[in-house]
Order: C-alpha cells, then sequence, then structure tokens
C-alpha cells in the first residue's frame, strides 16, 4: 500500500501527463474526422507542456515574482522559497509553437475542405480514390 | 566582422523574409532579389566560417554576450561547417532556378512563398549551428513549420499531404521536446557541453537511457526512418516543384545532423551505442529503410513518387552507417549527408524542369524527353549515376565509406543492402533512359500539347526549360562531380575530426 501510494499519488502530475499524452494519440489515430485529430495533436503538445510547468513547482514555494517593501535596498533572494521559473518561459515559447502549427493545421484543413468539400477521412480516401485513376 | 558570421547566417534570412513579407504588396518583383542577396550573404558567411573552423578549430558564438550555461551559445565545429555550407548552397542553387518556375507557379502569394523560403533556411541553419538543445527544438519547429506550409501550397493532394506531414511531425518534435524536460529535470541544464559535462556524474540512470530513447524517436519520425517515414512519400510527391527541390535535399539531412549532434555531443558516443542495445535493431530497422525504399520506388509509375522513395532508402544509408559504430561507416554517414543533399538537389530539379515542361510526371508519358530536353536529362543522368554510385560521381565514394565500415564491423547485411539498393536504383534510372531514349508517338498526349508539327517531325523540336532553371541544375550536375573528386579532401581535413578520436 506504501508502495501503491508512493507510486501513483506522491507522482500524479506524471500520470496526468500521460493520461493527456494517450488521449491525444488515440484522437490522433483513431478519429476520422480532421479537426479532431487536430485536436488531438493540440491536447499531446498540451500534455508536455503540462510535463515541463510540473516539474518546476516545489512544495511550499511560492511564485517567482521578487517584490520588494518601500523604499527596501536589493537584499538577498532565497532561490528555495520560488518555483523554477526555467520550465515557464520555455514552456511560453512552447505554446507559441503549439499556436503557430495550429494556425498552420487550421489553413490546411481549410483548403482540404475548399478542396473535397467535407473534412472526414475516408470520404477524402474516396474522392480521392475515383478521381486519380493511377 | 569575422566574429559577426554565426550570427548573420541566421539573422539575414529571417529580416529579409520580414522585408519580403512587407515589401511585395506593393511590388512583387523585389521579391527575388531580396532573396538571393540573402542567400548569398549566408552562403559567404558560411563558407567563411568553414574556413575559420579549418584553420581555428571550434569557434563558440555567445549570443548577447550571455555566457554559457546561462546564454545560448552558438558552436561551429568541423561536423556542422561544411553541412552549413552545403545547406546554404543548396537553397541559394534551388532558389536561382525558382524564377519562372515560381511565377508560374504562385502567380499572386510568390511573395509568401519567398518569404517562407527564407525562414525555411533560416530554420535550417539555425538546426546546424546551435548549441543549445532546447533553442535546437524552437528552429526545428521554425523550419518544419514553413516547410508544412510550402508543401500545402501546391495544389491537388498537396494540402492534405501537408496536413498529414504536420500531424506527424508535430508528435515528432513534441517527443523530442519531451526528452529534452528530462534531460533538464536530471541536470538543469539545456546547453548541450554543459549537458554532456554533467552526465557522467549521473549515469547510470534509467531516466537518461529514457531521454536519449524519446530524443532518438522523436527525430526518427522527422528524418522519415523507416517505418516512420509515411508522410514522406506523399508530401515530396504533390508539394509544387520548386518547393520539394529545395525540402527534399535538405530536410531529412538535417534532422539526421541532429542526431548526429545529439549523439556525438550530448550523451556521449560511448553512452549513446552502447547503453541501450539498440545498436543492432536501429541497424535491421536502416536496413529495412534502404531495403523497402528501394523496393516501393520500383513499384512507382511516377517520377516524383519513385524519387521520394529513394529518399526514403537514403535515409537508411546515413542512419546505419552512422550506428555502425566504426570510423569508416560514421565518415561514410556524415560524407553522405553532403553527397546527398547535393544529388538529390539534381535529380528533384530536373525533374522540376520536367514537370514544368510537361505538366506530366508519369513515367510512361516521358517517352522522347531526352530529345527534348537534352541538358536537363544529361543532369538527371549525372544524378542518376551518383545515386547508382559510379565513380567520379559522390555518391560512389559515401558509398564505399557506408561498405567499408560495413564490412570493418562485420555486419554483411548492411553491406548487402547498400549493395542490392545500388542494383535497385540502376533498374530504376535504366528504365527511366530507356523510357527517355524512345521516340514518342503521334497520337501521345503529353504531345498534343505540343501542337500539331511536332506529331509530324518528331525529332526538331528541343522545348528545352528556361535558362534561369538549367544554369543551377548544370551547376548541381557539376557539383556532384567535384564533390565526389574531392571527397578524400573533404574526409581528411573535415569530417575526420568531426568523429571523435575514440570511434576506431
Amino acid at each position: 500500500m506504501e508502495a501503491l501510494g508512493s507510486l501513483i499519488i506522491a507522482k500524479y502530475n506524471y500520470w496526468a501527463v500521460i493520461a493527456l499524452l494517450l488521449i491525444g494519440l488515440y484522437a490522433m489515430i483513431t478519429k476520422k474526422n480532421l479537426i479532431k485529430k487536430i485536436i488531438g495533436m493540440n491536447i499531446f503538445q498540451t500534455a508536455i507542456i503540462l510535463f515541463y510547468v510540473s516539474i518546476g513547482s516545489k512544495k511550499g514555494a511560492t511564485i517567482p515574482i521578487i517584490t520588494h517593501g518601500h523604499g527596501d535596498a536589493s537584499h538577498a533572494v532565497h532561490s528555495v522559497e520560488y518555483i523554477n521559473p526555467l520550465p515557464h518561459v520555455l514552456m511560453l515559447t512552447a505554446i507559441v509553437v503549439s499556436v503557430a502549427t495550429l494556425g498552420v493545421a487550421l489553413a490546411l484543413a481549410m483548403k482540404v475542405y475548399s478542396q473535397y468539400g467535407t473534412l472526414e477521412e475516408d470520404e477524402i480516401r474516396e474522392k480521392i480514390m475515383e478521381s486519380e485513376p493511377v | 566582422m569575422e566574429e559577426q558570421f554565426p550570427i548573420i547566417i541566421i539573422a539575414v534570412p529571417l529580416i529579409a523574409a520580414l522585408l519580403i513579407t512587407a515589401l511585395w504588396w506593393f511590388d512583387k518583383r523585389v521579391c527575388l532579389p531580396i532573396s538571393i542577396v540573402a542567400g548569398l550573404t549566408s552562403l559567404v558567411a558560411s563558407v567563411g566560417l568553414l574556413l575559420q573552423v579549418l584553420s581555428g578549430g571550434i569557434i563558440e558564438y555567445r549570443l548577447g554576450g550571455w555566457a554559457p550555461p546561462f546564454g545560448i551559445v552558438y558552436r561551429i565545429d568541423h561536423l556542422n561547417s561544411l553541412i552549413i555550407v552545403a545547406v546554404s548552397l543548396v537553397s541559394l542553387l534551388n532558389l536561382i532556378g525558382s524564377r519562372t518556375t515560381a511565377q508560374k507557379e504562385f502567380q499572386e502569394k510568390v511573395g509568401a512563398f519567398y518569404a517562407l523560403y527564407l525562414l525555411f533556411t533560416a530554420g535550417l541553419l539555425g538546426i546546424l549551428i546551435t548549441g543549445d538543445a532546447f533553442n535546437l527544438y524552437v528552429l526545428l519547429e521554425i523550419a518544419s513549420l514553413t516547410g508544412y506550409a510550402l508543401i500545402g501550397l501546391g495544389r491537388r493532394r498537396a494540402p492534405l499531404s501537408g496536413l498529414n506531414y504536420l500531424l506527424m511531425g508535430t508528435i515528432g518534435a513534441s517527443l523530442y521536446l519531451l526528452g529534452i524536460g528530462y534531460l533538464y529535470l536530471m541536470t538543469g541544464s539545456l546547453n548541450m557541453a554543459d549537458i554532456a559535462q554533467i552526465l557522467p556524474t549521473i549515469l547510470p540512470s534509467k531516466v537518461i537511457v529514457l531521454a536519449f530513447i524519446l530524443c532518438l524517436s522523436g527525430l526518427f519520425i522527422k528524418m522519415a526512418l523507416f517505418p516512420l517515414h509515411g508522410w514522406l512519400p506523399n508530401a515530396y510527391t504533390y508539394s509544387p516543384s520548386v518547393v520539394s527541390s529545395l525540402v527534399a535535399p535538405l530536410t531529412t539531412k538535417v534532422m539526421i545532423y541532429a542526431m548526429f549532434r545529439l549523439m556525438l555531443t550530448i550523451f556521449s558516443i560511448d553512452f549513446s551505442l552502447n547503453s541501450v542495445a539498440l545498436r543492432l535493431p536501429i541497424l535491421w530497422l536502416a536496413i529495412a529503410a534502404i531495403v523497402m525504399g528501394s523496393i516501393m520506388a520500383l513499384a512507382q509509375k511516377r517520377l516524383k513518387k519513385m524519387l521520394a522513395f529513394i529518399v526514403v532508402a537514403e535515409v537508411g544509408y546515413m542512419v546505419g552507417g552512422f550506428w555502425l559504430g566504426n570510423r569508416a561507416g560514421m565518415s561514410g554517414a556524415v560524407l553522405h549527408i553532403i553527397n546527398d543533399a547535393a544529388m538529390t538537389l539534381c535529380v528533384f530539379m530536373a525533374a522540376g524542369a520536367i514537370v514544368y515542361k510537361t505538366e506530366d510526371d508519369r513515367l510512361s508519358s516521358l517517352k522522347g524527353v531526352f530529345r527534348k530536353m537534352p541538358v536537363t536529362m544529361a543532369a538527371m543522368v549525372v544524378g542518376g549515376l551518383s545515386l547508382i554510385g559510379v565513380p567520379p560521381t559522390c555518391g560512389f565514394f559515401s558509398k564505399w565509406y557506408l561498405i567499408s565500415g560495413g564490412m570493418a564491423a562485420g555486419h554483411y547485411g548492411f553491406v548487402a543492402a547498400l549493395l542490392f539498393s545500388s542494383l535497385v536504383n540502376t533498374v530504376l534510372f535504366f528504365r527511366l533512359f530507356e523510357i527517355g531514349y524512345f521516340e514518342p508517338f503521334p497520337s501521345g498526349h503529353a504531345h498534343e500539347q505540343q501542337g500539331h508539327t511536332d506529331a509530324r517531325n518528331h525529332s526538331s523540336s528541343i522545348a528545352e526549360a528556361p535558362l534561369d532553371l538549367l544554369v543551377p541544375l548544370v551547376a548541381t550536375a557539376v557539383l556532384v562531380i567535384v564533390l565526389g573528386i574531392y571527397s578524400g579532401e573533404i574526409v581528411a581535413r573535415v569530417i575526420q575530426f568531426a568523429i571523435p578520436a575514440v570511434i576506431v
């Protein structure tokens, strides 16, 4: 029971990341609608963002913003009191990349829709099969 | 000025892309001159960097003056300096050849094409030059996103193939990001050299092995190693010709370089080859890539799709050569990156010229193309001979190193796969040459577009590609031969120092 607790409950953030990764992959592989696949891709990327942010947090630490009182000279900062800000900064970049990828994906989906009139993968495949003999 | 070469290589294409995006609304003709100036500047800076590395050793350039490991550094050593020159040269040659083709293909969107082109080049050069693991992810995504958009600019099945490439490529980049996350978790650093210093103190560690496997899997998806190559054939076939001759020679090779950098610099080569029993499985995957790529290429009826499957096989050469783990194999793999960029550019540009003139790349309708487009097909012959592995073209020499490496390692399966691939390439290209030498029939549909006169006298019309496409094509064919003649020099003076001394 002790081992189970330390395996599951103590590492709950990793389990959340695993669940989101698998949900995203499942959506990308099994769903036939292109928009659902794109959403699955977004969930996959969000899981990795969650991973990075969760490894930066510490028990009992506060957000990494240093506040000075009025007229205080700069004092020593105990970095142990603040959560690690570097993963947050890295994930800002990753969120931007994720949004840009979503934009390109939706633009390509729009072009596919204007070409084939549908966003369902099996219907698109049928239309391709009947229009291209080779 | 010479100290700023590392940042010039990246910054000039980026700024030029911004300029083109701003200015092309007013005057479309400004796109190509700005692009060519940017491409030339990058090429000059990269050649300058290569000369500096050859004479002075490893260059470390600190962005903003921040010292590592807190700042991002650009690190140029023997491994990437030559590949940087190759990438900027390929990009510039294709850019010169793109004038009439891009105008015809994109018409009103030509400014967007050139901006994406320069961003793609900047992204690839950034991947090659960076010494920071997270910076590599950012530039990987820059190059990939612009690649998806460039491929999606085509007609027919291009948007769907681009979307498929996007979905698979994003999984790959995200897996790489996850691996870097685990590395950061264990070492607290993102700088490649710094991680390499910290890793021996925390090994053996299951987390580091997991990080290695995740990064490797992500890069395998990006480089289209069999069986993760599903996105490549459609993406390269249906994209516009000028895009496929940019993306095909460069994307997979730069991703393979990223794998080399991962294995050589971040995780030391000893850890990469020996920690997990991955060497033999990946060698067998590479063999499968070579064999399946060659067999699938045989089955194709379209020229561009056949060439795309040949690219899949070439990825197998490089991955297998590197994972052999001996000096000959690794030298062959690094040399093959440069050689393959040149010969893939040659054959894809020749295919692009054929598609530009005949609008049809089915192999059956290429009858008589040797008479109509002699210069283009001469370049295709040179590229084909290089892919087969005929001296003095460059393909022979890198194949020689790879085969020597396979025999030295005792892995005769790899040697057999390489020879099989040479034989299949021979069949593919000689079939192409045979079809091209036959006279076209009067009722052939490819001929109807060219008017009635051709139906009456078959042999007089030379409908060659435009001059601005021919000149880079001929230059590339000459480059393929020159690279072959100087292969020994390249290996002795550059590649030899890229591979660590412990490899024998």
